[in-house]
């Protein structure tokens, strides 16, 4: 019997360099593959299994990297032909015929727009089981099934669900692990595919990729994240905050309350009818800390609240709570940051 | 044309609070509301009727009280409503629930055209709509924060990390919205008035073309093994301003101490 297969799928949208296809194809992929290969090796060890890493329909320069961090085998599948890359609905073409003809036991894909729209389409036409922006994964040592941990009813409960279907399918949230190490030793193999023309027949298709100049980094990828709310007063408070963000290369978040009030645009908004993010330091600033914001930061690692309110909700899942006033503080930090930086060179 | 919205009906979550000691969300009362992104799709129907003239259905699964929820997208604009109900639809997962309501569309459609939202906010998944999507057999185009319908096809903007993609797409299709997409108006009281009065048709699990293996639990392949209580609250390392400064140093040699500068 050939060896089971985990397969990862790589997230090649890599927003923070700008265009996300250059007219040559994409040149790298986004660091979340990373920790899925991490994710993927952990569990592929539990099963006695070999990682295969998949390319929806777009190629790199360089394979060594997906190797050197866990891939058995690097799977690339031939995309539309042109600049803009492929749709959705074609990259979960490309997957479906794939998985119906490796038989994965397990398939995981970042919690992306990408991720998240593709992993719904392939797994209702596969009929198979599909858990939502896992925090969390593991192998059950009895039964060898994949336990999916995930938030839910805005992270206030932890759900582990299994699939009685195979594959097994579920999409990971980004930063929820760390990358897989390089392994310059490690060996693996580069598989190349292509599928008829036909398969990338979709009605729908992409026309171009516009860049949010507003999101000098953007907020799912940043290992920082400088976020703030009503209690910045008024837009020119809100521009404070965009000014650290700016000295400690952060992206922008927002409270429901700063969007509404138009200080910062809803791609910035953070929470429940936001985004989610899991960045190393979350910095919340004038931010009360209602449990729909929670929502979307509270598996950062590190969380710092700055607010005048000691009795403020945010406090509670701070792990460094500074009480004062936002409009003094953020100067100060402002100048205190871009001295050290200036120290350093 | 024929627009169906799917509605979710989810417990509201304006009440809920953090318990200052575990750390635990404390459920104030048992509101429920219409899923906040359904109602802009609502909205979206309902701006589209008034250009094309289509009709525009809302369709909701869940218990009989989801009829709140319909009541509300008829007074927001909706022609007519429908629910799925019943104990074969109990403990539906995202895929039998898509089962269920793609049988629904298919039977109360055709649909040129299905709204749904990006997500609930209770299972927070996502994943519904495109999986109706992908039972029909129409394209998806999910996060979707602009619309524009010119003849039978349509100009779309969705978000995506770093900005925004534009999609064309012809009709049939369905469609997944934002927040950002529009602003849901304050339903007229003439039209919230007769949704009160409004009677709205329950479809059992009979109604629909499927095998009852395909439906509720019995039809997931997905299942809650444990529930557990995250423990939210971290040890606040707590700094007090008062001119000295030293949160914010303890800050910057933290960020120092991380590499993060
Ligand atoms: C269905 C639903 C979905 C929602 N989704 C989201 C979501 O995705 N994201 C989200 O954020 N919210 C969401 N909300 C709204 C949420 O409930 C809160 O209303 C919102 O998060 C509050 O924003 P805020 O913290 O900026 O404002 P406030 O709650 O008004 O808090 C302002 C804070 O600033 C502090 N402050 C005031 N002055 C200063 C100063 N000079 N210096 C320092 N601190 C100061 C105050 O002490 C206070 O704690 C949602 C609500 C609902 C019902
Ligand atoms: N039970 C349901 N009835 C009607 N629509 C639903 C139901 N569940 C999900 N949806 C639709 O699918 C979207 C995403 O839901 P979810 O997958 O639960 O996050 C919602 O915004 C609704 O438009």
């Amino acid at each position: 019997m050939s060896q089971a297969r985990v397969l990862v799928v790589a997230e090649d949208r890599v927003s923070t360099r700008g265009r996300v296809y250059t007219t040559e194809g994409v040149r790298r992929v986004n660091r979340v593959t990373y920790e899925l290969l991490n994710r993927g090796r952990d569990l592929a060890g539990k099963l006695g299994a070999g990682v295969d890493v998949v390319l929806l329909g777009v190629a790199l320069d360089d394979y060594t990297e997906l190797i050197q961090r866990g891939a058995d085998r690097v799977l690339v599948l031939s995309g539309p032909a042109g600049a803009v890359g492929p749709t959705p609905g074609q990259r979960a073409r490309l997957l479906e015929q794939l998985i119906r003809e490796e038989e994965p036991v397990v398939v995981i894909a970042a919690a992306t727009t990408t991720g998240r729209t593709v992993m719904p389409l392939v797994a209702a036409r596969l009929k198979t089981g599909l858990t939502a922006d896992c925090t969390s994964l593991d192998i059950d040592p009895g039964d060898q099934a994949l336990l999916q941990t995930r938030p839910a009813i805005g992270g206030n409960i932890m759900a582990t669900i299994k699939t009685r279907t195979r594959p097994q399918m579920a999409t990971v949230r980004p930063r929820s692990a760390p990358p897989a190490e390089r392994d310059p030793a490690r060996q693996g193999q580069v598989v190349e595919r292509q599928y008829g023309e036909d398969l990338l027949v979709t009605p729908e298709r992409l026309v171009e990729f516009i860049r949010d100049v507003t999101q000098e980094v953007d907020l799912e990828e940043a290992d920082i994240v400088v976020a703030g709310g009503k209690g910045l007063g008024d837009r020119s408070g809100f521009v404070l905050v965009e000014k650290l963000a700016g000295v400690l290369g952060a992206a922008v978040g927002a409270s429901r309350d700063a969007v509404e009030l138009g200080w910062a645009g809803y791609p910035h908004q953070v929470g429940l009818s936001g985004k989610t993010v899991a960045p190393r330091l979350y910095l919340a600033v004038g931010i009360s800390g209602k449990i729909q914001h929670l929502a979307g930061m509270q598996t950062a690692r590190t969380i710092v609240a700055i607010n005048n309110d000691p009795g403020a909700q945010i406090f509670q899942v701070a792990d460094m709570g500074i009480v004062g006033d936002a409009l003094e503080l953020v100067p100060a930090l402002i100048e205190k940051i871009a001295a050290l930086k200036a120290a350093k060179g | 044309m024929r627009i169906i919205v799917l509605v979710k009906q989810v417990p509201a979550t304006d009440n809920v609070k953090m318990d200052e000691k575990t750390g635990t969300m404390i459920r104030a009362g048992g509101d429920n509301v219409v899923n906040p992104t359904d109602e802009n799709a609502v909205t979206e129907a309902v701006r589209l009727k008034k250009e094309t003239g289509a009709e525009v259905v809302a369709v909701s699964m869940g218990p009989e009280a989801a009829q709140q929820a319909l009541r509300e997208a008829y007074a927001m604009g909706v022609d007519r409503c429908l629910l799925l109900s019943g104990r074969a639809f109990a403990g539906s997962d995202t895929i039998a629930t898509a089962r269920a309501l793609a049988a629904a569309v298919q039977k109360a459609g055709p649909a040129d055209l299905v709204l749904a939202g990006e997500r609930a906010t209770d299972g927070e998944t996502g994943q519904t709509g495109p999986m109706v999507g992908a039972l029909l057999g129409l394209p998806v185009v999910t996060y979707v924060q602009k619309l524009v319908l010119t003849g039978d096809s349509l100009e779309l903007e969705r978000i995506v990390e770093g900005g925004f993609e534009r999609v064309v797409c012809p009709l049939p299709a369905l469609v997944t919205v934002v927040k950002g997409i529009n602003q849901p108006p304050i339903p007229p009281l003439h039209l919230k008035l007769r949704a009160k009065k409004l009677t709205i048709p329950v479809w059992g699990a009979d109604d629909l073309d499927l095998p009852a293996a395909e439906l509720g639990l019995g039809g997931s392949p997905t299942r809650v093994a444990r529930i557990f209580s995250p423990k939210l609250s971290r040890a606040t390392v707590w700094y007090r301003e008062n001119g000295g400064r030293e949160g914010l140093s303890a800050l910057a040699d933290w960020l120092t101490g991380e590499g993060l500068l």
